[in-house]
């Protein structure tokens, strides 16, 4: 009884002794051979105006603000949180400021961080900087960037929020493992061998700066993307998770990917967040609102031609626009499960024929969202409702409102079951439970405001009930 | 005191002139700032459905209305009676927040009719000038409909106005309004659907030899689009318009129609809770140097600037300009300065219309002003007044503009107020009544005014405006002369039974009744110093770097909804200002 667990003790300890000379020496490694080259010493080229604007277009690209502006907070000074498997990381500061930022980075320093993740001290980034995304931006464009990031940017003072990471896992230099392993080798960029040069563009803005892998490929149980380019097998860009959205397949999937999106229907999107038949929401909303709405039309039309190239991942067949559903709702007949609460909930905006109005309230019919496996984003959108990112030639942020309050899990359930099944779509059923999951995470920002509403920063309170609060002066110090 | 950075242009108030003011100057590159005492609301989260369509938090109590207890008017009927406040809301419904009234009105976008801009002349040359009353002190715009018909074009162009052109470039149009001046172009959007009372209405009066037509809506009849590239959602016939934010973004509103660019301008400001006290001025008294306010903390801040626009609503700029001594204050007696001068409101009358079971009305799918239809020969001078011993007249609306259980319920005369039998009338009459209403204009006065009540203050210890008004004979005449009319076309509709509400000789004024929001004059526009506050580009004749914008500008108040004018002549003052005042500051007209 009382020997056999010393013994199991000596095996463990004997087993802790291992893997911990293990670890030294794992340490050890890692800190004698950081790798991932590059030169540190690198210089700048001569900087020139048009240099520095060239590196502001292409940080759009790149969505740097996305993360590294907190909202609210100044341009490109971080703190903005960013959840990850581990626990909360904050965003650096990458203003020029010597002391808070990176203004004290030389260009070598500067390249070896965005292209190969590794940070002035050696230290390896968090994934969470898509640098096996940016492994793939030319030498020229990295020029660019760091010539904007230098002379462009207004320096910020603002100290680095350290990562709510509780030790061991705080620890970096494990994270040189997960880099040796999984992030790609820079190289001379590889111009598709089509000649079409066109895809080749979209190609490289896609694969590179654009990390449209980041969320739309899906990822392996030790995080890191299961392809990074088309070469890489029909992983690449099938649809992922990000943020607890689903983030829906960029291949040419015909009911749940692009097969049924038009070039144009893409453009559209990217530069305005939506289009006569649909709307950007969840996490492209912010992609739209910092990065594509300010990419020219034929850098939007490379992108759209080269994903628009890329066959589907999974055989589906082409959705049909089905007149069932609008005969019945329209004679009256809401006897199917759902039906009901959708004509009170959704039909105002959506109509019976499940058509929406153009810009303004997209369709759900045939709209890939409701077609695809999951259906998480869609449930987060009815819960907790969405904003229209503003657009480059769409102003208005048009919302939908949070039904989190007035449906109960089973009643969205229903309300999405119907409609992903309605019109010739073809999305399975949703469960009470599927809504649950989705309920209890946290909605996250403030979706249902404008970019431009001043109570995200200031004293006035939503709702009807903000009349009292609003006629007694606030005392702040 | 907290002293501001200087800015180039403040607004006082910020609702639709403000908006207009903004948009139209911002691409000058001016500093602007807008002053609103109220809060930031928007679509999302503040009209959201179902929300935005609680009658009682926004019908009956006003969620959108100014606070009375921190400020109102005082109401009296003569020069000799004693004033009482407001209290609650009953004849017209004051905004408040961003957005102004221009949240919670119902769409109504009309414009004058030509001879209303000149009214005075036009009336004096047909008539004669003994036609009219001896107190009657009606008088010209200073601006013509040729001069204006761009501007307000343009601000239909900006709200996506439905509705079918009646007078296309001089040619009368089939289905439109044959009365109105020539416009160089159509609507920008077709005319909302009829709703079926407004159809019943139509077919009634056309067979009476009438010409009727679509209500001018700003309800969108469709997603539009407007020239800053701002799209509205189509109007969904919810029923929710007066008293309520739109949740479609089909009604248009500075939210939905200017907003969306001009609070992304980097040199256009907004400060919510912000409440201005005074205009300030120089030594001279012919400069204003800025405004003071009390902010959300409340306290004191003065904002100097180079120009002030005071575009708070009609009554809060009178009450302004008195409090800061801009121009003379209006005397009664005398007739004598301009300030407060020329208080008008609106003379409505209604014939309720209920038929039997076999009328499917289904009052629940309208909308505030789309879908209703209107006949406009009595309005203006469209008709010969001289055998009716009147000035003025209105349009006479058929249909409805909702079915809200509370204030929109409708039961036959003789029924109960309450009990069993008002409940079953109610049940029987509800999806079968409609109704004809009249829209008629209120002439100035001399005993009509504003000045400052001796006795109230607000919040802040400033005097309350105080309203001296009563009905006239003429506009009695008048709705007389309106709703026997309307009611020949309501009885050409065949109905079971219906029931008049009109103000008759001897009725006064009554303040519980809701009428519309439609208070005119105070701040008037006109071609002397000696008659009007303001010159025709809405610039105070005697401090050139102010301008005043809105309904306190008529001179008297016309058979129409305010808001189609109120835009036209904003852009109008926009257009001055941005074209001539900024490069050479001084009085546009020269007295």
């Amino acid at each position: 009884m009382y020997t056999r667990p010393r013994r199991r003790g000596g095996g463990l300890l004997r087993i802790i002794v291992v893997l911990s000379v293990l670890v030294i020496i794992a340490w050890v490694i890692a800190m004698l051979f950081p790798g991932g080259g590059g030169d540190a010493t690198a210089k700048a080229q001569e900087v020139t105006p048009d240099q520095v604007k060239q590196g502001e277009y292409l940080a759009r690209i790149g969505d740097c603000a996305a993360c590294h502006t907190a909202p609210g907070g100044k341009a490109f000074a971080g703190g903005l949180p960013i959840a990850s498997p581990i626990g909360t990381i904050y965003s650096t500061n990458i203003t020029p400021d010597p002391d808070t930022g990176i203004g004290h980075y030389t260009y070598g320093q500067f390249e070896r961080a965005v292209r190969r993740g590794i940070d002035a001290q050696g230290h390896t980034l968090y994934p969470a900087m898509p640098y096996p995304s940016f492994a793939k931006v030319s030498d020229q464009d990295v020029q660019a960037l760091y010539a904007f990031f230098m002379h462009g940017v207004q320096p910020v003072k603002q100290e680095d929020r350290a990562a709510g990471i509780a030790w061991p896992l705080s620890m970096r230099w494990p994270l040189t493992y997960w880099r040796w392993l999984f992030a790609p080798k820079v190289g001379p960029i590889q111009s598709a061998a089509t000649g079409d040069a066109t895809a080749a563009r979209g190609q490289y803005l896609v694969e590179g700066l654009g990390h449209c892998g980041a969320c739309h490929t899906p990822r392996t149980f030790t995080l890191h993307e299961k392809a990074l380019g088309p070469n890489d097998g029909h992983a690449y860009l099938s649809g992922g998770e990000s943020d607890n959205w689903i983030a829906p397949s960029l291949r040419g999937e015909l009911a749940s990917g692009l097969g049924g999106v038009s070039d144009e229907e893409l453009m559209g999107l990217l530069k305005n967040g939506r289009t006569e038949r649909s709307a950007v929401f969840g996490g492209m909303t912010d992609v739209v609102q910092h990065s594509t709405q300010y990419l020219n039309d034929e850098d939007l039309a490379a992108i759209a031609h080269f994903l628009k190239s890329l066959p589907p991942n999974r055989q589906e067949q082409a959705l049909t626009y089905d007149e069932a559903t609008h005969t019945a709702l329209a004679s009256g007949n809401a006897s199917a499960k759902g039906a009901r609460l959708y004509i009170d909930n959704c039909a105002t905006c959506h109509r019976t024929d499940g058509h929406g109005y153009g810009q303004v309230f997209p369709s759900l019919a045939g709209n890939p969202v409701l077609n695809g496996e999951n259906a998480g984003s869609a449930i987060r959108l009815v819960l907790h409702g969405g904003t229209m990112p503003q657009g480059r030639d769409a102003p208005t942020q048009f919302s939908m409102p949070a039904f989190r309050e007035r449906l109960n899990n089973q009643q969205i359930a229903d309300i999405l079951t119907f409609v992903r099944s309605s019109w010739g779509n073809r999305g399975e059923a949703v469960s009470a439970q599927d809504v649950a999951h989705y309920r209890d995470l946290s909605p996250g920002g403030q979706p249902l405001m404008t970019g431009y509403d001043p109570r995200q920063q200031g004293p006035d309170t939503p709702g009807p009930d903000a009349d009292d609060q609003s006629a007694q002066p606030v005392t702040t110090k | 005191m907290i002293r501001q950075k200087p800015v180039d242009v403040v607004m006082i108030g910020f609702g639709w002139t403000a908006a207009i003011m903004g948009i139209e100057l911002a691409d000058t590159g001016l500093n602007i700032l807008a002053l609103e005492r109220g809060a930031w609301r928007d679509t999302s989260p503040d009209f959201t459905y179902p929300h935005n369509a609680d009658e009682l938090a926004y019908g009956i109590r006003g969620e959108l209305f100014q606070p009375l207890a921190r400020e109102t008017v005082t109401i009296r009927y003569g020069v000799n009676d004693t004033a009482v406040p407001y209290r609650q809301y009953g004849s017209f419904l004051l905004g408040n927040n961003v957005g102004g009234a221009g949240i919670h009105w119902n769409g109504q976008h009309y414009r004058p009719s030509p001879e209303d801009l000149v009214f005075q002349s036009h009336m004096a040359q047909r008539y004669g000038q003994k036609f009219m009353p001896a107190d009657m002190q009606i008088q010209d715009y200073g601006v013509t409909y040729d001069e204006l018909e761009p501007f307000l074009e343009q601000f239909e162009y900006l709200c996506g106005t439905s509705g079918r052109a009646g007078n296309l470039n001089g040619e009368i149009k089939e289905g439109g309004n044959p009365f109105e001046g020539p416009r160089r172009k159509e609507y920008p959007n077709p005319p909302v659907h009829d709703n079926y009372g407004a159809s019943l209405f139509a077919n009634a009066a056309r067979s009476m030899g009438y010409k009727p037509f679509p209500q001018p809506s700003s309800n969108a009849s469709r997603p539009y689009t407007n020239p800053h590239g701002v799209r509205l959602g189509p109007c969904n016939l919810c029923g929710y318009c007066e008293r309520f934010g739109c949740f479609m973004y089909s009604k248009a509103s500075p939210q939905t129609t200017i907003l969306p660019v001009l609070m992304r301008k980097p040199n256009f400001e907004l400060r919510t809770h912000s409440h201005v006290t005074k205009i300030l001025l120089d030594s001279t008294g012919k400069r204003a140097t800025g405004v003071t306010y009390i902010d959300a903390q409340g306290r004191q801040v003065e904002q100097p600037a180079d120009v002030v626009i005071v575009s708070a609503f009609q009554m809060h700029n009178a009450r302004l300009m008195l409090l800061s001594g801009i121009g003379t204050p209006y005397d009664p007696v005398t007739g004598k300065g301009v300030i407060g001068k020329n208080y008008a409101y609106q003379m409505m009358s209604n014939v309720n219309v209920f038929f039997d079971k076999d009328v499917a009305i289904n009052p629940f799918m309208a909308a505030g002003s789309g879908g209703n239809v209107i006949i406009d020969e009595f309005n203006s001078d469209h008709f010969d007044h001289g055998p009716h011993g009147f000035v003025g007249g209105g349009y006479i609306l058929g249909g409805q503009t909702g079915g809200r259980p509370i204030q929109q319920l409708l039961v036959p005369p003789g029924t109960p107020a309450w009990g069993e039998k008002w409940k079953r009338a109610a049940k029987d009459s509800y999806l079968h009544t409609t109704g004809v209403q009249t829209h008629g204009s209120v002439m100035s006065y001399r005993d009509r005014y504003l000045d400052l009540d001796p006795t109230y203050k607000d919040a802040f210890g400033q005097p309350l405006l105080r309203i001296t008004f009563d009905w006239h004979d003429n506009e009695l005449k008048m709705t007389r002369f309106l709703t026997d009319r309307a009611q020949e076309i309501a009885n050409a509709m065949k109905p079971k039974q219906t029931s008049q509400t009109i103000r008759k000789p001897g009725d006064h004024y009554d303040i519980r009744q809701y009428q519309t929001t439609h208070t005119t004059g105070g701040v008037i526009q006109g071609v002397s110093p000696e008659t009007s506050a303001l010159n025709r580009f809405q610039q105070s004749w005697d401090v050139h770097n102010v301008f005043v914008t809105g309904a306190s500008a008529f001179p008297q108040n016309l058979g129409y909804n305010p808001t189609g004018l109120i835009g036209g002549l904003t852009y109008m003052s926009a257009k001055a200002i941005r074209d001539t005042y900024l490069k050479h500051p001084g009085p546009l007209v020269q007295a």
